[in-house]
C-alpha cells in the first residue's frame, strides 16, 4: 500500500518548505540578532552591541509615549468591539418575535450580517483613505452633519486631544461585524431550548446575555479577546495612513515608531529591530495572559 | 465550515400553559422594535462612509465642498475616467490581478501539497515540520520586516512582482497549512484506498481523488487568501519602493489620497476608492458563505 511514498513526500513537502524557510523562518531568526546590532541598513558594518538598543529603548519617551497609546488601545478596543459584537449578535439571534415563547432571530437577520461584515472584506488602507476623509475638517461626512444639526465641530484628525479617540473609533467600526459574525456562528450553536428555559423563567435580557450566553460563549470570547489584543497593539496601516502618529504624536503606536526607525530618515535597523523583538515578546505575553486569565470550566452541551 | 451549520431546529412541541406564552410574546414585542432600531443604526453607520464615497464619486469637486451630504446634480462618470486612466488606477489594479493571480495559485499548490502530506503520511520528524508552519501563525509580521527586506534584496527579488507573490505565498503558508491538514484528514481513506488497490499511484491519487474531494475546503482558503493579499500593504510598501509603474492598489490608492492633499480633486480619490471597494464587494456578496466561514475559521486558528 504504501510503498513509493518518499518521491510524493520530497516533491510536496520540500518547495514550501524551501520558501518558508527562506522568506519567514530565516528573517525572524535574523531579527533577533541585527537587534543586538548598531546596524544602519545599508552599510555593511554592523557591530555587535550586546543590548545597547534595549538600554536605548529604555530611555526612549517617544518608544513609551507610543507603548502608552497601543496600552489604551489594548484596554478599550477589546472590551468596546466584544460589548458591541455580543450586543448585536444577541439582537440578532434572539430579537425576533414568534408566538409560543419561540426565541428567533430577528426578520432580516442575514442581510444584517452581509452588511456588518463589510469592513471586514474592505482593505485597511482602503477603511483608512476613506475615515480620513470622513474625518476631513470642511467636506468631511461628521463636520457637514455636526455643522447641519448647527454644532461646531472639532477638527478631528487635526487636534491632539480628538485624533487618538477618532482612530480608535475607526479600529471598533472595522472589527464589530466581524465578531457579530463569529459570535453569531457560536450562538447558534447553543441549543434554543436553552434560552426558551431561561426567558419562561421571566430571566431579563441583560442576566440572559449574562448569565447564560457569555458562559456558553466563553471560548469563543476568549479567542477574540486575544485577536483584538493582538490587533490593538498593532494598528499600524490605521495609524500611519490616516495620522502618521500625529498631530505631535498623539496618535503613535509602536508598530509606526517601527517603521520610521527602519524605514524612515535615518534607517536604524538595529534599533527598529529591537522595537520588534519588544513587540515580539508583548505580543506574546498578551496572548499568554489573556488565555490565561480567561480559563474557566469549559460548558458543555450535548 | 461546521462552524456555522444550523443546529437541528429546536422542537416545535407545543409549550405546557398557555397562560405562560402571553408575557413572554409582549416582551418579545417591545424587543423587537428595540433590537431593530439598534441594529439598523449600526446598520447605518456601516453603510454610510461608503455610501458617501459612491455617491462622491459622481459628484463635481465644487458640490464635494460646497455640500458634503448632497446628491449630485448629475453622475460624473468623468471621475471615473480620471482615476482610471489619469490616477494609474487601472494600471494599479491590473498589477495588484497579477500579482494575486500568481500568490493564490503558489499558496494553493504549495499549501494543498504540504498539507496532504502532513495529513496522509507518516514520516519522521513530521511533527516537527508541521509545528514549523504552524507556529508561524503566532508571531506578528513586523519583527520580520527588517530582515525580510533584505532577504528579498539580496535575492535580487526587490521591486519584481515575483518578489511579491513568494512572499504572500510563504506568509499564507501558515495558515493553508493549518486548515487544509485538518481538512485532509476528514476525508474519509476508504476512498483512497479503494482507489490503490485498483493501481494508482500517489500522485494520480492526489490530483485525480483526493484534490477534486477537498474542493469545499480549497475554496474557502482561497477566498480567504485572496481577500488577504488582495488587501495587502505593508509588504509591497516595504518590497516594491521605487518603480511606480509595478505598484499594487493600495499603494497606488495611497498615493492618490497624499496626491489629492495637493490637487484638491476629491471626486477623483472616491472614484479611485470605489473602483478598489466593488470587485471585493462583489466577491463577498456572491461567495457570501465560504467568505464568512473562511474568515472565521482563520480567526480560529
Amino acid at each position: 500500500m504504501r510503498h513509493g511514498k518518499w518521491p510524493l513526500i520530497v516533491t510536496f513537502l520540500v518547495p514550501p518548505v524551501l520558501l518558508y524557510v527562506v522568506f519567514v523562518v530565516s528573517p525572524y531568526l535574523q531579527a533577533f540578532q541585527i537587534s543586538t546590532t548598531d546596524w544602519l541598513g545599508y552599510s555593511p558594518d554592523a557591530n555587535s552591541v550586546g543590548l545597547a538598543n534595549f538600554k536605548t529603548l529604555w530611555h526612549d519617551d517617544y518608544v513609551w509615549n507610543a507603548l502608552k497609546n497601543n496600552a489604551i488601545l489594548l484596554a478599550l478596543v477589546p472590551v468596546l468591539t466584544i460589548v458591541l459584537g455580543l450586543f448585536f449578535a444577541t439582537m440578532l439571534a434572539m430579537g425576533g418575535r414568534k408566538g409560543r415563547a419561540g426565541v428567533t432571530g430577528v426578520r432580516g437577520g442575514a442581510l444584517y450580517r452581509t452588511v456588518y461584515f463589510f469592513p471586514q472584506v474592505l482593505s485597511v488602507v482602503i477603511i483608512a483613505l476613506l475615515w480620513k476623509e470622513v474625518y476631513h475638517p470642511n467636506k468631511g461626512l461628521l463636520t457637514a452633519a455636526l455643522h447641519g444639526i448647527g454644532l461646531s465641530a472639532p477638527t478631528w484628525l487635526g487636534d491632539p486631544a480628538t485624533a487618538f479617540w477618532c482612530v480608535l473609533a475607526v479600529m471598533v467600526w472595522s472589527n464589530v461585524g466581524f465578531y457579530v459574525v463569529l459570535f453569531g456562528a457560536a450562538m447558534s450553536a447553543v441549543p434554543k431550548e436553552i434560552y426558551e428555559a431561561v426567558l419562561l423563567d421571566g430571566a431579563s435580557r441583560f442576566t440572559t446575555l449574562r448569565r447564560v450566553t457569555l458562559p456558553l460563549l466563553w471560548d469563543t470570547v476568549q479567542v477574540a479577546w486575544v485577536y483584538l489584543a493582538i490587533f490593538a497593539l498593532d494598528g499600524f496601516i490605521l495609524v500611519q495612513l490616516m495620522t502618521n502618529g500625529g498631530p505631535n504624536f498623539s496618535t503613535d503606536v509602536i508598530g509606526v515608531r517601527m517603521y520610521d526607525t527602519a524605514f524612515g530618515s535615518e534607517t536604524k535597523f538595529g534599533y527598529a529591530s529591537a522595537i520588534g523583538v519588544v513587540m515580539f515578546f508583548l505580543t506574546l505575553s498578551v496572548a499568554a495572559l489573556s488565555l490565561r486569565a480567561g480559563r474557566r470550566d469549559r460548558i458543555e452541551y450535548s | 465550515m461546521t462552524t456555522l451549520d444550523k443546529p437541528a431546529p429546536a422542537a416545535t412541541a407545543p409549550t405546557p400553559g398557555a397562560g405562560r406564552d402571553r408575557p413572554v410574546r409582549r416582551e418579545f414585542g417591545v424587543a423587537n422594535a428595540f433590537s431593530h432600531g439598534f441594529l439598523l443604526l449600526w446598520g447605518l453607520l456601516t453603510v454610510l462612509p461608503l455610501l458617501w464615497m459612491f455617491i462622491s464619486s459622481f459628484k463635481t469637486n465644487g458640490e464635494i465642498l460646497a455640500d458634503p451630504w448632497g446628491l449630485p446634480e448629475t453622475l460624473h462618470w468623468d471621475n471615473w475616467v480620471r482615476a482610471w486612466t489619469g490616477a494609474h488606477i487601472g494600471r494599479y489594479f491590473l498589477n495588484s490581478l497579477v500579482v494575486v493571480a500568481g500568490s493564490v495559485s503558489l499558496t494553493m499548490l504549495m499549501g494543498a501539497t504540504a498539507a496532504y502530506v502532513f495529513a496522509r503520511y507518516e514520516f519522521r520528524g513530521r511533527q516537527f515540520v508541521y509545528y514549523l508552519f504552524v507556529g508561524g501563525l503566532m508571531f506578528p509580521v513586523f519583527l520580520a520586516l527588517v530582515p525580510l527586506f533584505f532577504v528579498v534584496r539580496n535575492a535580487g527579488l526587490f521591486g519584481t512582482w515575483t518578489g511579491l507573490i513568494l512572499v504572500y505565498a510563504a506568509y499564507s503558508l501558515p495558515f493553508t497549512v493549518f486548515f487544509l491538514t485538518a481538512f485532509f484528514r476528514t476525508l474519509p481513506t476508504s476512498v483512497a484506498e479503494a482507489a490503490m488497490v485498483d493501481g494508482c499511484g500517489h500522485f494520480r491519487l492526489f490530483f485525480r481523488v483526493m484534490l477534486p474531494m477537498a474542493r469545499p475546503g480549497l475554496i474557502s482558503v482561497a477566498i480567504f487568501n485572496f481577500l488577504s493579499h488582495w488587501n495587502q500593504f505593508l509588504l509591497p510598501q516595504v518590497l516594491m519602493q521605487g518603480d511606480e509603474s509595478k505598484w499594487v492598489l493600495a499603494q497606488g490608492l495611497f498615493a492618490l489620497s497624499v496626491s489629492q492633499g495637493y490637487a484638491g480633486d476629491y471626486a477623483r480619490l472616491f472614484a479611485g476608492l470605489s473602483i478598489a471597494v466593488l470587485p471585493v464587494l462583489a466577491v463577498y456578496v456572491g461567495f457570501q458563505r465560504q467568505v464568512q466561514a473562511g474568515l472565521t475559521a482563520g480567526q480560529l486558528k
